[in-house]
């Protein structure tokens, strides 16, 4: 797919990023970046704002202050080159349910505007990857959980698109098939994509290379898995990880009541 | 606009329409059923009105009345033994609109040239039928005097007079005065209104409530892409209906069409592209369906049947209420409809008709349009 303005090594890069719902402050100055090719997951419990950010990075959001290039691209003020450049599944596993297989996929094909002669080529790839080559004339609505979140993933990344947002993509899955699509999701990597992924269960935050743990807004851990367990301790886990950062972040705000 | 995604949104549409035979089957039944039902039920005309009669004289005379009132076919005499008590009860009951009762002494008054007197009694509830049973028996009982003068006149050997001013009508447009006539061609513009404007306004909602239109808005899909898909899928879908509502009146109810069709098709196409953009708006303005399900009955269905001038006059309505009525597009196609099926006229006298429904279908769409952009943005 097409290359952003200048090569850069960041696909995703955040700066001070904040959205203000009101008086509510649901992305508190949130600072990142997300390599090439890299596996980036966003940790944390539910209404921590993880869904806001990756909303503002795919351009269905206008920040209220700061600045996020995605590809290169602002996604302020170029939402349509941003749009171009990513794959995006959302919480809920948007398919049309009376549509068959075979027709969800021609018409993601057509809005994202995939040439007429890869067209085919795209579809078999996308049915083959799902595991649906048996049942592309099935109803959607007839695929269970796993299926139709395969399907979802495939059809957002028809285009090919450099960066794939995933928002809790396995929530509501079963483990096996869970597994099974961490492993589409490695498949992607391989071939250069970069993956942009949120989660609230923690054995997933092990499976990517570099993780942010966000909670009430804010960024309180960035690094590897290994490397933030390692902080810890020799038999540090994940959730370890998760409970002294929330911990620590708590503390400072009492801290900071306390003055 | 780019012809691919447009095309890819119109075929999605298309298919959510063919497969959702629910709606599929609703969307062409409705047309029928409402002109079933109205073309049969909704008929203004008054005739056959059951009539009580109550002689009291029981002379040729009074029977001679009677028979004028058999011979016509505005009345129809139920009962001609009734009483006072049986005709009010029977009035009570809705069995009888209008008693007639004649006088002990009728036909003695006639006959001695006096001035007899005949009373009628009305069912004024149904004041719309009463009055108009009460303007033919008038007509009924007068001639039924000339005669009886004629008769006198010339027993007395006097040349008959001919009325001083004698009316002669001549009935435009309608000369049966058939009130389906007139309301059929207006109630295509009621069936229209309501399919298009319900139907569409359900579609944005749709995507919204099953988080498709996220999806899509991650998309490079633009709004003006999205609107015309959509809007374009329905069209053929408001086309059916519109053919099916023409075939059916004039098939069935074998309203006449003395205009051009050429007009009629132009004219019923760009009030169906107007109702479905309003469709649209509707359903960009409101998030579940069932939200944008109320608001386009109130604000399609409704002034299309009332403030329309389709059955009820709007020369008759208050004036803040006529004024009302001009923002509605209905009331300028029910004019054109009634203009090109009754009257024959031709774009000459129906311009402005026209050219509201025009600047109506590209202010709401260009709304709509704008109304779709923030959030996709």
């Amino acid at each position: 797919m097409g290359n952003g303005p200048q090569p850069e090594p960041y696909a995703v890069v955040v700066e001070q990023l904040v959205k203000r719902f009101g008086d509510f402050v649901a992305v508190d100055h949130v600072s990142l970046s997300v390599a090439q090719g890299e596996i980036f997951c966003f940790l944390g419990p539910n209404g921590a704002g993880k869904s806001t950010t990756i909303r503002i990075l795919c351009g269905l959001l206008a920040p209220t202050s700061g600045k996020a290039t995605v590809h290169g691209y602002d996604v302020a003020t170029q939402s349509e080159e941003v749009k171009r450049s990513i794959g995006y599944m959302s919480q809920r596993f948007s398919l049309y349910d009376d549509l068959t297989v075979n027709e969800n996929i021609e018409f993601f094909s057509g809005v994202y505007g995939v040439p007429k002669a890869r067209r085919q080529s795209r579809k078999e790839e996308v049915l083959k990857m799902a595991g649906l080559e048996d049942r592309a004339n099935d109803a959607t609505g007839l695929l269970t959980g796993g299926w139709k979140q395969r399907l979802a993933l495939g059809c957002a990344i028809l285009h090919e698109p450099p960066i794939v947002f995933l928002d809790e993509p396995t929530s509501g899955v079963d483990p096996i098939a869970r597994r099974h699509f961490w492993d589409l999701i490695y498949e992607m990597s391989e071939r250069g994509s970069t993956v942009f992924v949120t989660t609230h269960y923690m054995e997933e935050a092990e499976y990517c290379q570099r993780l942010a743990l966000m909670y009430r807004g804010k960024i309180i851990a960035l690094g590897a898995p290994d490397d933030l367990k390692r902080d810890l301790g020799p038999d540090a886990k994940m959730e370890d990880v998760f409970i002294t950062s929330i911990e620590r972040e708590e503390a400072r705000d009492e801290a900071k009541e306390g003055q | 606009m780019k012809f691919r995604r447009f095309y890819a949104i119109f075929r999605k549409e298309g298919l959510h329409i063919v497969r959702d035979w629910r709606s599929l089957g609703l969307a062409l039944a409705i047309p029928a059923m409402l002109l079933l039902l109205f073309g049969y039920a909704l008929t203004l005309d008054v005739d056959k009105i059951p009539t009580a009669v109550y002689d009291q004289d029981r002379t040729p005379q009074s029977r001679d009345l009677i028979a004028h009132f058999q011979g016509s076919r505005y009345f129809h005499i139920t009962d001609l033994n009734a009483t006072y008590s049986s005709i009010e009860k029977s009035i009570n009951k809705s069995s009888v609109i209008v008693g007639i009762v004649i006088p002990k002494d009728f036909g003695r008054t006639i006959l001695s040239n006096g001035a007899a007197q005949v009373q009628l009694i009305l069912d004024g509830a149904d004041s719309n039928t009463a009055s108009i049973a009460m303007g033919y028996a008038n007509a009924l009982v007068a001639t039924y005097s000339g005669e009886v003068r004629d008769r006198e006149l010339s027993r007395r050997g006097t040349p008959k007079v001919k009325l001083p001013v004698d009316v002669r009508v001549r009935m435009l447009y309608n000369p049966e005065l058939k009130s389906k006539n007139f309301i059929i061609p207006g109630l295509i513009s009621v069936i229209l209104m309501l399919v298009a404007a319900m139907l569409t306004s359900l579609t944005i909602a749709r995507e919204w409530e099953s988080g498709t239109m996220e999806q899509l808005l991650s998309t490079p899909v633009r709004p003006i892409e999205l609107l015309m898909g959509k809007l374009c899928a329905y069209f053929v879908l408001g086309t059916v209906d519109m053919a099916l509502a023409l075939i059916l009146g004039m098939g069935v109810f074998n309203v006449p069409l003395h205009g051009s069709a050429l007009l009629l098709g132009v004219s019923s196409m760009l009030y169906l592209f107007g109702a479905l953009c309003w469709g649209i708006l509707i359903s960009t303005i409101t998030r579940t369906q069932q939200m944008a399900f109320q608001i386009s009955l109130l604000t399609s269905f409704l002034p299309a049947f009332l403030l329309s001038g389709f059955i009820y006059s709007l020369d008759n309505m208050p004036w803040i209420i006529r004024q009302i009525s001009r923002i509605f597009p209905a009331r300028y196609f029910v004019a054109i409809l009634q203009g090109v099926f009754l009257k024959g006229i031709g774009f000459g006298l129906l311009w402005s008709n026209f050219l509201f429904l025009l600047i109506y279908a590209v202010v709401v769409f260009v709304i709509a349009n704008k109304k779709l952009r923030p959030k996709i943005a």
